[in-house]
């Protein structure tokens, strides 16, 4: 694996089923009354975050503290940050702190880009999602529980039909996931409107469609994204009630899903425009499942970047959970 | 007044002559030319003599960024690119935009020595593209302001470009277009296209520069004015302009170094030296502009030097400022992009690099002929020689090139301003 975890793009297939092989493993952690392992202790994790991301930012800090790193929350607001610091001197004030792994969330594309190879900070950076960019974790855990619900865990994606829906062209999670799925062998196809896709998408290493009904019957799993709300009067599209007739997931087009498919959310979603309600709540969505999964990926994330090559779960850790 | 004798020059990649410089004209032009006594005799070995540089596109950020830039550290990087005129760009602060503060950038140039500075004045007052700024006061100033532009901003309203257009013909004025369509390009970071796609930042689309510039060409067509059309960047632009001029219509535009050889893949890396505007653009639009270079259809090539502080570089790419140095490396991208490839001959250089820019500038003591009498504002260059781009060795007051590392053709190994040398043997003198 390299040092940092930029983009899906960084990591080969063989780097990708480590981490999603890792994550099995330590998935098991969770399972466990001590749902903590000493792999990390002593080394420094600092969460960055300059834009709000509450449930991104508590994975991550979950996913270090159950390897017993130190973490240290950087929240932009109320920080030096909002008093006009720039992320150099907010880099370099880390790096004299000594943190061993920086875990950055910025609304601007290429942050992390910068921040890795600025050669301001020494240690490890991952991105926690940048701008319109790329989300990293995001996609492994995607993938994490893609394998789990379709492949019992194990192996690559081969093969499999994976449905995107929505705003493509302001999507970090779209652009990582269609990176490192077509790593993992499956077949990507995006839905959206043609406002919402990118210029270039066509050189994407995946299918595009514009009609979500014509895709459903040949999915594995239907994946929402989710439309912000500055985009809703920004004439990407009339309005939202077209969009939700257009391009949401409701019950009926549930229906239309082969029966062992799946149906992802990365949220925070907008119930009823999207994703109908119940369909967010029925047994086919994963969406809670993959709040949970995001920690076990996270941690394997951590632990390989800053763990190097020491199992993961060891004899002594096992041990102390035993006790 | 010193007299030069410069010995076995190559006269526009001609033959090897001597050229006798003596108060600030060319004095005499021959083979085996005798020096009269205390002329100081400079051996050109073989180097080709072109006519000064005229830079229609700088900017020297005095008034008001002097951490970036002033009309002395500009002047000083501009000679030794082997300019002897250049156009100072109005978006300072203040706006270049009434006739005091085009006399304070014309004052500065002229206690500089090294240049001509020829300020640009401001179409619109503030560059706020909304009303007419003393469009006459500027041209009846000392500075006599011939070139207008809100550069930096698009003339965007159509009924305020057409007014600006009809109204500095009174002065054979011209205006000078900054062609980017405000709505298509806001927060715009980058060419759009694959690679903005990919990168997630915020698209730039050609058309936004295109749309501009048909409605432009279409517009002083109408009103029978003429139309300069800044750092041209797409191959559609190019077209539209070859289009324009088949009508016979009075249009002319200019071409950066950076569009002639740099391309957006360059941006993959974040590095915010890349970050420019007009953005990057593909190689298909890279080579169009060479050859809109060399049929003439794109009539010179402009530098838009744009120094910025370390700090407003290093930094991520979102907030970055916009913008690339380019005064001290011009002559040896053209020479790489369009001298080795064969697209220009050294007199075509010399044409697109001083000839027409001081014709589009009405500047009537530049872009002349290297011919007895006429005055001496000359560049010689060898063109054999090689440098690396060392950022900390440019006179500039900025560093941020975006060539630090590149092995650029050429080195300028003399320039005189009215035959006194503002660089001799690759230095300042």
């Amino acid at each position: 694996m390299k040092r940092h975890l930029i983009s899906a793009a960084d990591l080969t297939r063989d780097d990708a089923l480590l981490v999603l092989d890792t994550a099995e493993e330590l998935a098991h952690i969770a399972e466990r009354p001590i749902k903590k392992l000493p792999t990390l202790r002593g080394r420094t994790v600092v969460n960055l975050f300059f834009e709000d991301s509450t449930r991104t930012r508590i994975s991550f800090e979950a996913a270090a503290k159950r390897l017993s790193a130190d973490v240290i929350n950087f929240s932009a607001k109320g920080s030096s940050v909002s008093k006009g610091e720039t992320l150099k001197d907010t880099a370099l004030t880390l790096q004299a702190m000594g943190a061993d792994a920086v875990v950055i969330r910025h609304g601007a594309s290429g942050a992390p880009h910068t921040l890795a190879n600025s050669g301001w900070l020494r240690g490890s950076v991952v991105n926690a999602g940048d701008g319109t960019h790329e989300h990293p974790t995001q996609a492994l855990l995607d993938a994490f529980t893609m394998r789990r619900r379709l492949n019992d865990g194990k192996g690559d994606l081969e093969g499999r039909r994976i449905t995107i829906v929505g705003d493509v062209l302001h999507s970090r999670v779209a652009r990582s996931n269609v990176l490192l799925l077509a790593t993992l062998g499956a077949e990507v196809t995006l839905v959206a409107p043609p406002t919402l896709l990118p210029i270039g998408v066509e050189t994407w290493p995946c299918q595009v469609s514009y009609d979500i009904d014509s895709t459903l019957a040949k999915s594995d799993a239907v994946m929402m994204l989710r439309v912000q709300r500055e985009r809703m009067n920004a004439s990407y599209f009339p309005t939202e009630r077209e969009y939700s007739r257009r391009y949401g997931l409701d019950e009926k087009r549930m229906a239309a899903l082969p029966e062992h498919a799946i149906v992802m959310h990365p949220g925070p979603m907008n119930r009823g425009m999207e994703i109908a309600a119940n369909v967010a709540d029925s047994p086919r969505s994963t969406i809670v499942e993959q709040v949970t999964n995001g920690v076990s990926v996270r941690m394997a994330v951590l632990y390989l970047l800053l763990g190097g090559s020491e199992p993961a779960v060891t004899t002594t850790a096992t041990e102390e959970n035993a006790k | 007044m010193s007299t030069y004798l410069i010995k076995n020059a190559k006269v526009l990649g001609g033959d090897a002559q001597d050229v006798l410089i003596s108060d600030g004209r060319i004095a005499e032009i021959g083979t085996g030319l005798a020096a009269p006594d205390a002329t100081q005799i400079i051996e050109a070995d073989g180097h080709v003599l072109l006519p000064g540089l005229v830079d229609l596109h700088t900017h020297l950020r005095e008034p008001g960024r002097e951490d970036a830039e002033t009309v002395e550290t500009g002047t000083r990087a501009a000679a030794l690119g082997g300019y002897t005129a250049v156009h100072a760009m109005a978006n300072t602060d203040p706006v270049a935009d009434t006739a005091g503060v085009v006399e304070q950038v014309w004052r500065l140039g002229q206690e500089s020595g090294r240049c001509d500075v020829h300020p640009v004045g401001a179409v619109t007052i503030g560059l706020n593209g909304e009303r007419l700024a003393e469009l006459g006061a500027m041209h009846e100033s000392a500075a006599n302001v011939k070139v207008f532009s809100d550069d930096g901003k698009c003339v965007h309203d159509a009924v305020i470009m057409r007014r600006a257009l009809e109204y500095v013909k009174a002065f054979d004025g011209v205006v000078a277009q900054h062609a980017q369509e405000p709505r298509l390009t806001e927060g715009a970071q980058m060419n759009e296209g694959t690679v903005s796609g990919i990168l997630g930042l915020r698209g730039w689309p050609a058309v936004a520069e295109e749309a501009i510039i048909a409605r432009d060409v279409l517009l002083a067509a109408h009103v029978g004015s003429r139309l300069h059309i800044c750092h041209v960047s797409t191959a559609g632009s190019v077209e539209i302009i070859r289009w324009a001029k088949s009508k016979g219509w009075d249009v002319t535009a200019e071409v950066t170094p950076h569009h002639l050889l740099l391309t957006d893949e360059l941006v993959r890396s974040y590095d915010p030296v890349y970050k420019v505007n007009p953005p990057l653009r593909t190689a298909e639009d890279v080579a169009a502009l060479r050859e809109g270079l060399a049929d003439g259809t794109i009539d010179a090539v402009a530098t838009d030097h744009a120094p910025h502080p370390t700090e407003d570089k290093d930094c991520e790419w979102a907030v970055a400022a916009m913008g690339m140095l380019g005064l001290e490396t011009a002559l040896g991208i053209v020479q790489q992009t369009m001298v080795e490839s064969g697209l220009l001959d050294w007199a075509g250089v010399a044409d697109r690099m001083s000839v027409r820019p001081a014709r589009i500038g009405r500047l009537d003591g530049h872009g002349r002929a290297i011919a007895v009498g006429e005055p001496a504002n000359l560049v010689l260059v060898d063109p054999s020689a090689r440098r690396t781009v060392e950022p900390s060795e440019l006179a500039s007051k900025s560093a941020n090139t975006p060539y630090a590392g590149l092995e650029l053709p050429g080195r300028v190994a003399a320039t005189f301003l009215r035959g006194v040398p503002t660089v001799i043997d690759g230095k300042l003198a």
